[in-house]
């Protein structure tokens, strides 16, 4: 019994030096931001000037009546209720496409994934350019006789160019997800369905997309936590314009930060961005449970 | 029957081979225009390759921009970060796993919570605390934050729980301490899973934008990333110039994901997360 209990305090002072160092990180650059953020929202907080006078929930109202700031609000909804459905389909269907039995599959697997693993800003200028006037995209539609626009400077296309940038870097990524699910669904499923005269279309409607639902909903989960926060490409091709065409939440809040040095303001618009978020992930818990029917 | 299933098979591979293009084309394009000696890409109709070939851009790079300070910088971080990650992963993960102590619950609890928070939520405090340290626009600052990550925990975390308590008792009865037991018992029996962490951090540190956007100020502290997004709002872009340094930097990604494919896959079947 004793050595049992030495054994106890043991762990406890072992189990508390391990975590030392992590937990210190944690509480400085995690812990303390997330409780301190509110606290700096009900502050006139400019990083310019010394006083910082308390001012209730004055940001808010000043965000609820602010047109860029529903400006942002509709961009980045519309970015990520555009993004996720088609990411997710597509890493679903390049998923099912790897999993026939196909020749040069690890070749193969390796093209879908290189966007995902380059750096933001490197997929960004690359598609600058291909977005450009006289640039590749363009080019490929004028062998087909329709006529480009600037996809970038044109405050009818830049959202939706951004948003297929996003879509071309991420799928790869999550088609590696439904690939480890769709490699355990049993054969025998399949086999069952082709004796009863399934096609392949069927197949994948019946039997795939229900047993991956899990990963599905994790998917998603992670898309929309995702988009809503798209910052890197915003700041790289377009900076939020033209005429604020692709001010999203995030590039709102950092102008707001780093731009004019309102950080009370900038904490106010970060905290209604994460109520969205996590309102979002609730609704998809809620009703659209990760287990099966 | 036998040609329907070939037509079958050449749809198939077709598909496929349009959709490896639309993935890879962008690349081997800014490939391309890096080795194009003329300044003027910008031109139609666009040429695939370019009419004369050079190699002086890349030799550019380094005479026109200050990019070996950025390599230095964002090498130094990433070096830094991934050590740290994977080193302090382990630990953790080992206590979580492992240990039985007060308080387990509670810090595990608050670790698993801190998944749910949007990065871009503690952005600007991150900032008033390393202004307040005056760190901003130095080492500590762009590298402090991203000394440890949640969601490596959890992979060495899960990992280590695999492992049969056989084997930890067997160390307890040689009387091994607890930490000799992780580092002499535990860490050499989990390369796959240190595998994993050390390459997400790295390609998680290297690529890291919106925190050295922020912290760092000045160009000398600029990391690969935030120099090549400044170069691209340059008065006059020079575009063969930033697209030899997009090759570059992408490089070091490629090459670990290409040799060590296997355990990008493994982690993400047992994470299935990305920061």
């Amino acid at each position: 019994m004793i050595t049992f209990k030495k054994d106890s305090t043991q762990q406890t002072v072992a189990a508390y030096t391990f975590l030392a160092f992590p937990l210190l990180i944690f509480t400085g650059f995690m812990l303390f931001p997330v409780l301190f953020i509110f606290i700096i929202g009900f502050f006139d907080w400019n990083l310019l000037i010394p006083e910082k006078p308390f001012i209730g929930f004055e940001n808010y109202t000043e965000l609820s009546s602010d047109d860029l700031f529903y400006i942002a609000l509709k961009n980045t909804s519309i970015y990520a209720f555009g993004v996720v459905p088609i990411q997710t389909l597509l890493a679903l269907f390049l998923a099912f496409l790897m999993n026939q039995k196909i020749r040069g599959r690890a070749a193969l697997r390796v093209a879908f994934y290189v966007p995902a693993i380059t750096s933001s800003v490197v997929t960004s200028i690359i598609f600058l350019w291909i977005y450009s006037k006289p640039g590749l995209l363009n080019y490929l539609l004028s062998l087909v006789g329709i006529e480009g626009t600037d996809w970038i400077t044109n405050p009818n296309t830049a959202l939706y160019a951004i948003m297929a940038l996003n879509i071309w870097t991420t799928s790869g990524y999550f088609m590696v997800s439904f690939l480890a699910g769709l490699q355990s669904i049993p054969a025998s499923l399949y086999e069952a369905a082709r004796i009863d005269g399934a096609n392949t279309w069927q197949q994948f409607w019946k039997i795939t997309v229900p047993m991956v639902r899990p990963i599905t909903f994790f998917v998603v989960v992670l898309s929309l936590i995702g988009c809503f926060q798209v910052f890197d490409q915003i700041y790289v091709m377009s900076s939020g314009g033209p005429v604020n065409a692709t001010t999203t939440m995030s590039y709102y809040i950092y102008t707001s930060a780093f731009k004019y040095f309102r950080l009370g303001y900038a904490a106010s618009v970060s905290i209604v961005l994460a109520m969205i978020i996590w309102a979002a992930t609730y609704i998809q818990k809620r009703y659209f449970p990760p287990e099966a029917y | 029957m036998m040609k329907k299933i070939k037509l079958h098979r050449l749809l198939l591979y077709l598909i496929l081979l349009g959709m490896a293009s639309i993935y890879i084309g962008p690349f081997l394009f800014s490939v391309s225009i890096s080795f194009n000696a003329s300044q003027d890409v910008f031109r139609w109709p666009i040429r695939l390759f370019p009419e004369e070939w050079t190699t002086e851009n890349y030799a550019n790079i380094w005479r026109d921009l200050p990019f070996a300070t950025w390599l230095f910088n964002s090498t130094l971080i990433t070096l830094v970060q991934t050590i740290t990650n994977i080193f302090f992963a382990a630990l953790a993960g080992f206590a979580f796993a492992r240990l039985r102590f007060p308080g387990r619950n509670f810090i595990f609890g608050l670790f698993l919570a801190s998944l749910m928070i949007p990065g871009i939520i503690v952005l600007v405090p991150r900032f008033l605390l390393l202004n307040e340290l005056r760190m901003i626009n130095t080492y500590p600052g762009l590298i402090l934050p991203g000394l440890i990550n949640v969601v490596n925990t959890f992979l060495m975390k899960q990992f280590f729980e695999t492992i049969p308590r056989d084997l930890e008792d067997a160390a307890r009865i040689d009387g091994c301490g607890y930490f000799r037991m992780f580092w002499q018992v535990f860490l050499p029996i989990s390369k796959p899973a240190l595998a994993a962490v050390a390459i997400y951090s790295f390609q998680g540190s290297w690529n890291e934008f919106l925190w050295p956007v922020i912290s760092a100020i000045t160009e000398d502290m600029f990391t690969l990333p935030v120099g090549m997004a400044f170069l691209r709002y340059e008065f006059k872009v020079h575009w063969p110039l930033l697209m030899a340094g997009t090759v570059l930097i992408s490089l070091p990604t490629l090459t670990i994901f290409l040799v060590f494919q296997r355990y990008f896959v493994q982690g993400i079947a047992t994470a299935g997360l990305k920061e």
